[in-house]
């Protein structure tokens, strides 16, 4: 009964918010589709959550502008399932509380699957939610590894820690190195987790992990010691799982000290190239694991960065890569089982959660992406390497 | 050959321990009390020669002036209004505190202007340093001119000190403020000539720890500033050679034992050490025993 009564309000209150829309245009974001689409009433409704303003504001963007682009994309084509998709997105300002505002905000608006949120903290918060509602929740980037603890939530990146496997793997297979030497940080989860994986999954591959060297938050200027022992030890490359605010201070100084391995870093590498003032030639060869390079030539790629600079005016990063696919995946669930937008949040959660670990997607982000009942991705890893100051796909 | 390698990688980081020390201890010796704001001091002159330089297009000279002068006005507004009114509280808590207030200020006005990103710096030292024994041994431009820097500045302040009459009137500040009063010392102006040149200080220190690691952010002088505290206190907290030997001791145990105990334990060794030393010898190395007159 209390589910019905539920239900009830939820409807009543987005038929209330479907006025206030009509009436003032963009009360909660929405886009034109889905006023369109309103009409008829049966639309799928997808929301998204990500920080759209502050200092995380490039991420939040790219997710929420790549999520409304591939719905209006999907529409274009004839909607999902023959039905058309709305589509709504809050800000959440990097803040767990304000995404749980985000949420129900999109909640009452009608949300029947969710797009988020984009951060690890966020994400956490909201699945907190999402799970008391049997909401289905696919964060395209939220990568702790609590973000998917729950079983109605899923991811399109790799984990934090499974980077480390995903990056040992990258190295055996293009086989980059015979030796090699590890800089990372004790004082972080996310650096930790990453080398445990790394140096774990190293057991049996075609190159030897020669040196492993820590440091802390506390102790992060002077990466000479770190350094140096990579180099007597022989390492011909470096597996820096760190952000790059350090790892711009160890190429500096592995330069100075005439030492030039092949350093390879993970999405926390991502950025290095933004730090104002840095000699990005120092920065010549690196390779950094990540899942989207823009530069990729094959059709899906260009198409996406042709549509996403037509209409945002930049070029999409990971994050909206993520997005993007994460939209597409829902679709390919939605349609694995034929749901239907009349079916209650809950039943569309159990049939697309089921979905989720039958189907095989194909994105931006992977040719063939599968998940098991965990919400871990299964893809294959991408790597890019920096080339004149840019991003080039290392494959 | 890599254990000289490793011991002069220790000489470069305490090297910036011992020119950071120095301001520290010339504060605390005259005025006698822990300015904790000074790593930050450092930072701010870190962003004005960032940004003057930048401005300029390269021209780190100007950029360092700009900040010595800054930074030299920082210290003194700071001594003026937080420090000063506090002198004669109660306890000398209320000054430390408020000292690692001004540190707060200070990191939180930075992140506030310059955002939390950091910057490159490009270093102010343009000479690629001496290579020795066929270029397997190398010491970097940076390392040299720091100990150079030091050296001078420990040469001049030792002699400000004992042969001006301004040096004197700190001495006699230092010894007894009361005392000095009633000599005829302005103990105010001569604390806030302490301060005054402490910050310049700050500001050289700044220039050079930046050039030698060149990653600016609002917390670039915080770790820094204490890791030069403890070598301020391990040679001797108020002994101006004390700073040196204590900062140069401290970068090589910090580097061997990173080398050839542990990296993630250095930290811990470098202050167990300092619990030992002043354990065994409460002063610290050059530290002088002043006995309390009743």
């Amino acid at each position: 009964m209390k589910k019905f009564k539920d239900l009830l309000s939820v409807t009543l209150v987005s038929a209330m918010l479907a006025g206030t829309i009509a009436g003032c245009g963009n009360a909660t974001e929405a886009t034109s589709t889905e006023e369109s689409a309103q009409a008829d009433g049966a639309v799928f409704k997808i929301g998204a959550i990500g920080p759209l303003t502050g200092g995380a504001a490039a991420y939040g963007n790219a997710v929420c502008n790549a999520a409304e682009l591939a719905v209006d994309e999907i529409n274009a084509a004839g909607g999902i399932n023959g039905y058309q998709v709305a589509y709504s997105k809050e800000d959440d300002e990097l803040n767990a509380e304000k995404s749980v505002n985000a949420y129900n905000t999109l909640k009452d608006w009608g949300m029947q699957l969710l797009v988020g949120s984009t951060t690890s903290a966020c994400s956490i918060a909201v699945s907190e939610y999402t799970k008391q509602d049997n909401m289905f929740q696919l964060t395209p980037s939220g990568s702790a590894e609590d973000c998917v603890k729950y079983d109605n939530v899923f991811r399109v990146c790799f984990s934090d820690p499974n980077q480390g496997i995903a990056s040992a793997q990258y190295i055996d297979e293009h086989s980059l190195a015979t030796k090699v030497g590890i800089i990372y940080d004790s004082s972080d989860v996310y650096s930790n987790g990453i080398y445990q994986k790394f140096v774990a999954e190293s057991e049996g591959k075609n190159y030897e992990v020669v040196s492993a060297e820590a440091f802390t938050q506390d102790n992060n200027t002077d990466f000479s010691v770190q350094l140096q022992k990579a180099k007597d030890a022989g390492a011909d490359l470096v597996f820096l799982p760190i952000y790059y605010k350090d790892a711009s201070l160890i190429l500096t100084q592995a330069n100075t000290m005439g030492y030039a391995p092949t350093f390879f870093g993970v999405d926390g590498m991502d950025g290095i190239l933004t730090v104002e003032n840095f000699d990005t030639s120092l920065a010549e060869g690196l390779m950094l694991l990540t899942p989207f390079a823009a530069d990729a030539t094959d059709d899906l790629t260009v198409n996406f960065v042709t549509n996403y600079q037509e209409k945002y005016g930049e070029v999409p990063n990971q994050f909206a890569a993520d997005a993007y696919d994460a939209v597409y995946i829902i679709k390919q669930a939605l349609e694995a089982k034929g749901a239907t937008p009349d079916m209650s949040v809950s039943d569309i959660c159990e049939a697309v959660k089921s979905a989720m670990t039958e189907i095989e997607a194909t994105g931006l982000t992977s040719s063939k992406m599968t998940w098991d009942a965990s919400g871990e991705p299964n893809k294959e890893p991408k790597a890019v390497v920096i080339k004149d100051g840019a991003y080039v796909s290392a494959d | 050959m890599s254990f000289l390698t490793y011991l002069i990688n220790g000489l470069s980081l305490g090297s910036i321990y011992a020119i950071i020390a120095l301001g520290y201890t010339m504060v605390y010796g005259i005025a006698k009390m822990l300015n904790f704001a000074h790593g930050d001091f450092i930072m701010v002159g870190c962003y004005v020669i960032f940004t003057v330089s930048g401005a300029l297009s390269g021209n780190s000279v100007v950029g360092i002036i700009v900040a010595i002068v800054l930074c030299t006005l920082l210290g003194i507004t700071t001594e003026f209004i937080a420090y000063r009114p506090l002198r004669g509280a109660a306890s000398p808590l209320a000054v430390l505190i408020t000292a690692i207030g001004v540190s707060y200020l200070l990191e939180n006005v930075a992140l506030l202007i310059f955002g939390a990103d950091i910057k490159s710096f490009t270093s102010v030292i343009s000479w690629e340093g001496l290579s020795l024994a066929g270029g397997q041994l190398k010491i970097q431009g940076v390392t040299i001119v720091t100990i150079i820097i030091s050296l001078v500045i420990l040469l001049v302040l030792q002699l400000f000190i004992n042969k001006t009459k301004q040096g004197q009137a700190m001495l006699a500040v230092a010894e007894d403020k009361g005392a000095a009063t009633l000599m005829g010392i302005n103990v105010n102006k001569t604390i806030m000539l302490t301060f005054a040149i402490g910050s310049a200080l700050a500001a050289i220190a700044g220039a050079l720890l930046c050039s030698a690691y060149p990653s600016l952010s609002p917390y670039t002088g915080a770790m820094p500033g204490i890791k030069a505290f403890v070598a301020a206190v391990l040679g001797g907290i108020g002994s101006i050679p004390g700073a040196m030997i204590g900062g140069l001791l401290l970068g090589i145990v910090e580097i061997l034992s990173k080398t050839y105990i542990s990296s993630q334990l250095s930290d811990a060794i470098v202050f167990g050490i300092l619990v030992i030393v002043l354990l065994v010898k409460p002063t610290g190395i050059l530290g002088k025993v002043i006995q309390e007159k009743v």
